[in-house]
């Protein structure tokens, strides 16, 4: 699925990722947890085509196809969908209006019609109920005054909407209460299946209670120094991350 | 060679006045340019107006001449020379040689984009074309229609003809001749426009519109309208077309005059799109417009306008709230980009008791242009009660463009309340990446961030119109983020 080959990137030429390398399959769920400012949501930026960064080395695959030079939009055509850390507010723009918008460039762009008004109302009714929103929510202007977790849920509500291949959930669970974080995860788990696949970028373990991973990487200093199954994430959480470091040293 | 003045050209008019002939060269389709009182006259003869209409002309002329062009707006032109205009310039026959092929390509694309049906596009273009048997019947079904119900809507100079008493009773009782510099030049030299009566107690049963009529008689640059609503009736006019306007004159100095009296609503939406002038600032059209409408008892007018052209732009749509209980609204848009500049708002008059006004405005700049919004409250000593709510939001696109606000507010009665409120805001890099990466093209983004910027008064206009509103946003600031 994601095929991440010794992966450079700068901004404003401080090199934040150092050579990367990390293989993603259908069907499997990654975690990448390390310290803050180990270049975790850099990487998650990059994938996404987020132009403030300079890859300088290396490339992205995206089902065997480079994707480093798309712009943001094309990926998203392709199947990258990126959960915001932060998502921004646009005023005036109701969510089921943005979802809309969304689809249709996104099947345009892969020369299919317009999705019909009813099929669409369809899927919105289906994925708000996937994801226990409340339909008023989504005549709303588009995160405008919605708490953090109403932003988070309304970003996987995105994800359902538009089934993307390559999920990338960038620290999904800062500013979540311990329900929103359930519902939340459970969206993710019920919209994994073996032709699509994770990426869960977070802090702690706390998430990966929930969205269980197959893999977990720590990203230390733009680099992955270790990787291996959940476990790690329990490791992680028990002894910090200057063990590894420790580790690296020696 | 010296610069040809105006006194020259007075002197010259005194002694070669017959040599020009105005009067047995009527049959030119222009006339030779300048102003004078000669050339009013002869714009009047040309309509076959009744003297007191030429009197009325030539009083405006003359208080014109006093008058000093205004300095005060947040705009930078150079002024028009008004001896280099021509102003009357009839209705070009359509030249039958003329093919779709002739029009400027770039004109055609823009039509495309904005849905604009090819025998629509050959109108605009003074192309000839077969008469649809179709659109024939459509016309006629529509004047019968407003006929049965005693709606007057016609040409001024029809009307003139035809309601001589109905237009003099009205004509400059809401916008004088002397009101200001450009109303004044409006007064004296106004080459046609629209006239419009609803009686008592009809509801007029569809949205009345200059859209295709202009289309029909070609009006000048200098349109005067006339709408009047009588008691309990209600109309809702829409004005100009979406389409651009390559207007080879640069000056337009429109005159709009709303009458709504006791109980009576007006629902008056604009789109103004005339040529704004190239990407370096080059040409475009000088919109000079004055609006302006008075309400009597229990009376409501609404001015909704969305100004995306023009090279310059200022224009306050007002009303006077003489009446007791009435209600005047303001919804603008004003989007300028490049070089262009606007200097728009309105003037909400309180004089009658209860009296109530909604100012919202939303103004988008974009490229290297600058968009002020100046809007005046006044409340006077009669008016108790009165209220007002103004909000005024501005976008900006890049950091090149500028956005001003001049509200003035003149309360003397304490009874009133006065709420202004004004945001600035800037499209941010933030929400184009996301939009980006949930899909959305930038040009896309950015379209639905400025469409949700201005929805609230995108909500005000009639439906088909919102909806070319909204296109028209778009195709304004293609290009304007790099």
């Amino acid at each position: 699925m994601l095929s991440i080959k010794n992966l450079h990137a700068s901004v404003e030429d401080k090199e934040i990722l150092k050579g990367i390398n990390l293989e993603i399959n259908a069907g499997e769920v990654h975690a990448i947890m390390g310290p803050n400012g180990a270049g975790k949501s850099t990487l998650s930026s990059i994938i996404a085509g987020n132009e403030n960064y300079n890859v300088t080395e290396g490339e992205i695959l995206l089902e065997g196809e480079d994707i480093s030079e798309l712009a943001p939009e094309e990926r998203a055509h392709k199947g990258v969908f990126l959960s915001f850390q932060y998502p921004v507010e646009i005023p005036g723009v109701s969510v089921t209006n943005f979802m809309k918008t969304a689809i249709n460039e996104s099947r345009k762009a892969n020369g299919k019609e317009e999705m019909p008004a009813n099929e669409m109302l369809k899927l919105i009714r289906e994925k708000s109920e996937l994801l226990e929103i409340d339909r008023k929510f989504l005549s709303r202007s588009l995160n405008e005054g919605f708490s953090g977790g109403e932003k988070k849920r309304n970003e996987i509500f995105q994800m359902a909407m538009l089934e993307p291949k390559l999920a990338i959930l960038d620290e999904t669970d800062s500013g979540l209460d311990i329900d929103a974080l359930r519902i939340v995860a459970n969206g993710v788990n019920k919209l994994k299946n073996e032709n699509n696949a994770v990426l869960v970028i977070t802090h702690y373990q706390r998430l990966l209670d929930y969205i269980i991973p197959d893999f977990v990487h720590v990203l230390m200093d733009g680099k992955i120094v270790k990787s291996g199954g959940k476990e790690l994430a329990y490791e992680l959480e028990e002894k910090g991350y200057d063990w590894i470091k420790q580790e690296q040293e020696v | 060679m010296s610069k040809y003045t105006e006194d020259d050209l007075k002197i010259e008019l005194e002694t070669k006045e017959y040599e020009y002939g105005f009067y047995t060269d009527l049959d030119s389709e222009t006339f030779p340019i300048g102003l004078n009182e000669d050339i009013v006259r002869a714009i009047s003869l040309k309509k076959e107006e009744p003297q007191w209409m030429t009197d009325w002309r030539i009083e405006a002329f003359r208080a014109w001449q006093e008058m000093i062009e205004p300095e005060w707006a947040n705009v930078k032109y150079e002024k028009p020379d008004f001896q280099a205009i021509s102003y009357y310039s009839a209705p070009k026959k359509a030249d039958p040689n003329k093919t779709l092929d002739d029009v400027d390509p770039e004109l055609l694309a823009m039509y495309k984009k904005l849905g604009i049906s090819l025998d629509e596009q050959k109108k605009m273009n003074n192309i000839a074309m077969d008469i649809v048997v179709d659109s024939v019947s459509v016309a006629t079904t529509f004047k019968k229609t407003l006929a049965e119900k005693g709606i007057i809507f016609m040409s001024i100079s029809e009307a003139i003809r035809e309601y001589p008493d109905l237009v003099r009773n009205y004509l400059g009782t809401v916008v004088p001749q002397r009101d200001n510099f450009y109303a004044a030049l409006n007064s004296a030299v106004f080459s046609d426009g629209s006239f419009c009566y609803i009686p008592k107690g009809v509801r007029c049963p569809m949205e009345l519109s200059t859209y295709f009529r202009i289309n029909q008689a070609g009006t000048g640059q200098f349109e005067r309208t006339l709408l009047i609503a009588d008691e309990g009736s209600y109309v809702s006019y829409l004005e100009g077309c979406t389409a651009p306007s390559r207007d080879e004159n640069q000056l337009h100095a429109a005159v709009v005059e709303l009458i709504a009296l006791d109980n009576a609503e007006i629902k008056y939406s604009t789109v103004q799109n005339w040529y704004p002038g190239n990407k370096e600032g080059k040409g475009g059209v000088f919109n000079f417009v004055t609006k302006r409408g008075i309400c009597e008892k229990n009376a409501k007018i609404s001015w909704t306008q969305v100004e995306t052209g023009s090279a310059i732009t200022w224009k306050y749509p007002s009303v006077i709230l003489k009446g007791d209980n009435s209600i005047g609204e303001f919804y603008s848009i004003a989007v300028t980009n490049n070089f262009q500049q606007a200097d728009t708002g309105t003037k909400m008059i309180h004089l009658g008791k209860n009296t109530k006004s909604t100012i919202i405005s939303k103004g988008i700049s974009a490229g290297k242009s600058q968009n002020s919004y100046r809007g005046l409250v006044r409340i006077s000593a009669n008016a108790d009660n009165a209220r007002n709510f103004s909000q005024c939001d501005s976008l900006l696109m890049g950091n090149n463009c500028g956005a001003h606000t001049f509200p003035y507010i003149e309360s003397k009665n304490s009874s009133a309340k006065v709420e202004h409120e004004a945001t600035t805001s800037k499209i941010g890099e933030d929400q184009v990446f996301y939009c980006n990466q949930r899909g959305i093209p930038t040009e896309k983004a950015i379209a639905l961030i400025v469409n949700g910027f201005s929805k609230d008064v995108l909500n005000k206009l009639p439906m088909e119109f919102a909806v070319e509103a909204q296109k028209l946003l778009e195709i304004s600031l293609e290009g304007s983020v790099g």
